[in-house]
């Protein structure tokens, strides 16, 4: 099979002048489209053996003397393709900030105390109805160098391959009802028809009675391509 | 019913502890993949890629992370879609950031692909599938490969070909003059990724 295209009215454009960094870094000359071959249609595969014990347990997996401060979150989600079809046995890779809206990087020099107790990076794999799953402690927001008074909205990375080079994606997860998100020049890069797939919804029904707030986040990645037209002989 | 694609976001400056942990030295997390994709039972020619990333002053770029995807020796990918299987022990995928190097490079070591054949033949020249990602970076960029070396193969390349005569040797690794022995003899190929400019990369919407 091959796949859809990117599609240019979900995913942000190479420049986004609001967002300073794209001017100098975003590539400037058209894309050349390219006929998928093996090349693309192949691509990594990782699957459960691929993920640690505590991986997918950011409260767990930094420890050192004791729990993580913030409010514990149960992240939800499934992947499927744009035909709607789960995508079993997937890997999703995470990484955020902490509690504190400060990330363990050493390029990180935001004026937040660090959490000893959490490192703020994980993984897991989809099960095969396509569903993922992971722990974590809700990220704080920080300030960023873009733009005077600039603040980053809560949000937490992700990472996926997808069945094949064309369906990888790295995007951010954001949360309801952040004020920060009509003021953040990497959201409003989105286009804005595309904009709320980036947002998570809070789900009662995730929320495990207790001990951790549910969050949902499902991630559509790209699907079939269309099937080539039989041309005339 | 489909709600469409997930968009794509930055990768950020802070990806390195969560994609490329061990490569930074965070320990609290394996790395799922990294710079060294040669194994000790995979034959064939030991080679390096190195290269940096530059924006659009022609400075180099320190927090990108880049990502590689090859065909073995035989041309042969580790992926169910490439029915002719038989690619054992090579998986040909690479991920380095370009944060530890002193001089920033990514520097991947590697064996060079075989030629990729689609339709029973080889159609395609040996090449290496590269993925851009980094901060300021909003939608993940791919480029090619080739290598200077296979001067034959390149020049009836379909994927090159489609490519304007002016902008092909942007794909076109370099092979680096002999006699620096910092990579145990092995051919050192270079391959800078330029994000704008004149001679900027050329990448494809795959």
């Amino acid at each position: 099979m091959t796949y859809a295209p990117r599609d240019w009215r979900a995913h942000p454009p190479l420049i986004a002048p609001d967002y300073k960094s794209t001017r100098l870094r975003g590539a400037t000359k058209p894309l050349i489209p390219i006929k998928q071959s093996l090349s693309e249609l192949t691509g990594p595969v990782f699957g459960q053996e691929s993920v640690g014990e505590l991986d997918n347990d950011l409260t767990k997996n930094g420890r050192k003397d004791g729990a993580p401060l913030g409010e514990r979150i149960v992240v939800c989600g499934t992947v499927v393709d744009e035909a709607g079809r789960p995508q079993p046995n997937m890997l999703v890779e995470v990484w955020q900030a902490n509690a504190a809206g400060r990330y363990i990087h050493t390029v990180d020099q935001h004026d937040a105390p660090l959490d000893p107790n959490f490192f703020g990076g994980g993984r897991c794999v989809t099960d095969d109805q396509g569903n993922y799953r992971f722990y974590s402690i809700k990220p704080g927001a920080y300030p960023w160098g873009n733009h005077p008074n600039a603040w980053r909205p809560n949000h937490i990375h992700f990472s996926l391959f997808g069945p094949s080079l064309c369906t990888r994606l790295v995007t951010q997860m954001y949360f309801p009802g952040d004020p920060l998100l009509d003021l953040d020049p990497i959201f409003l890069g989105t286009p804005e028809a595309a904009r709320d797939r980036l947002v998570s919804q809070f789900d009662l029904s995730l929320t495990e009675p207790e001990f951790a707030l549910g969050y949902r986040f499902d991630i559509v990645l790209r699907g079939p391509g269309e099937t080539p037209m039989e041309t005339g002989r | 019913m489909s709600k469409g694609q997930t968009p794509s976001q930055t990768v950020g400056p802070y990806f390195a502890y969560g994609l490329t942990p061990e490569q930074y030295s965070y320990p609290a997390l394996a790395s799922i993949a990294s710079a060294n994709l040669r194994s000790p039972d995979v034959a064939g020619q030991p080679i390096r890629i190195e290269g940096r990333v530059l924006d659009g002053n022609g400075d180099v770029v320190n927090d990108a992370m880049i990502e590689i995807w090859q065909a073995d020796p035989q041309g042969r990918y580790a992926h169910p879609a490439d029915a002719r299987g038989g690619n054992i022990g090579f998986k040909g995928f690479g991920r380095c950031g370009t944060g530890t190097d002193a001089e920033n490079r990514f520097v991947f070591d590697t064996v060079k692909p075989g030629a990729v054949g689609d339709r029973g033949g080889d159609d395609q020249a040996p090449h290496i599938t590269v993925i851009v990602f980094m901060r300021g970076l909003l939608s993940h960029l791919y480029t090619r490969i080739y290598f200077a070396d296979e001067a034959e193969a390149n020049a009836k390349d379909p994927v090159l070909q489609s490519v304007p005569a002016e902008r092909r040797g942007t794909l076109i690794a370099a092979l680096k003059e002999p006699g620096r022995d910092e990579a145990g003899g092995v051919p050192v190929y270079r391959f800078d990724i330029h994000m704008q400019g004149d001679a900027e990369t050329v990448f494809f919407d795959v």
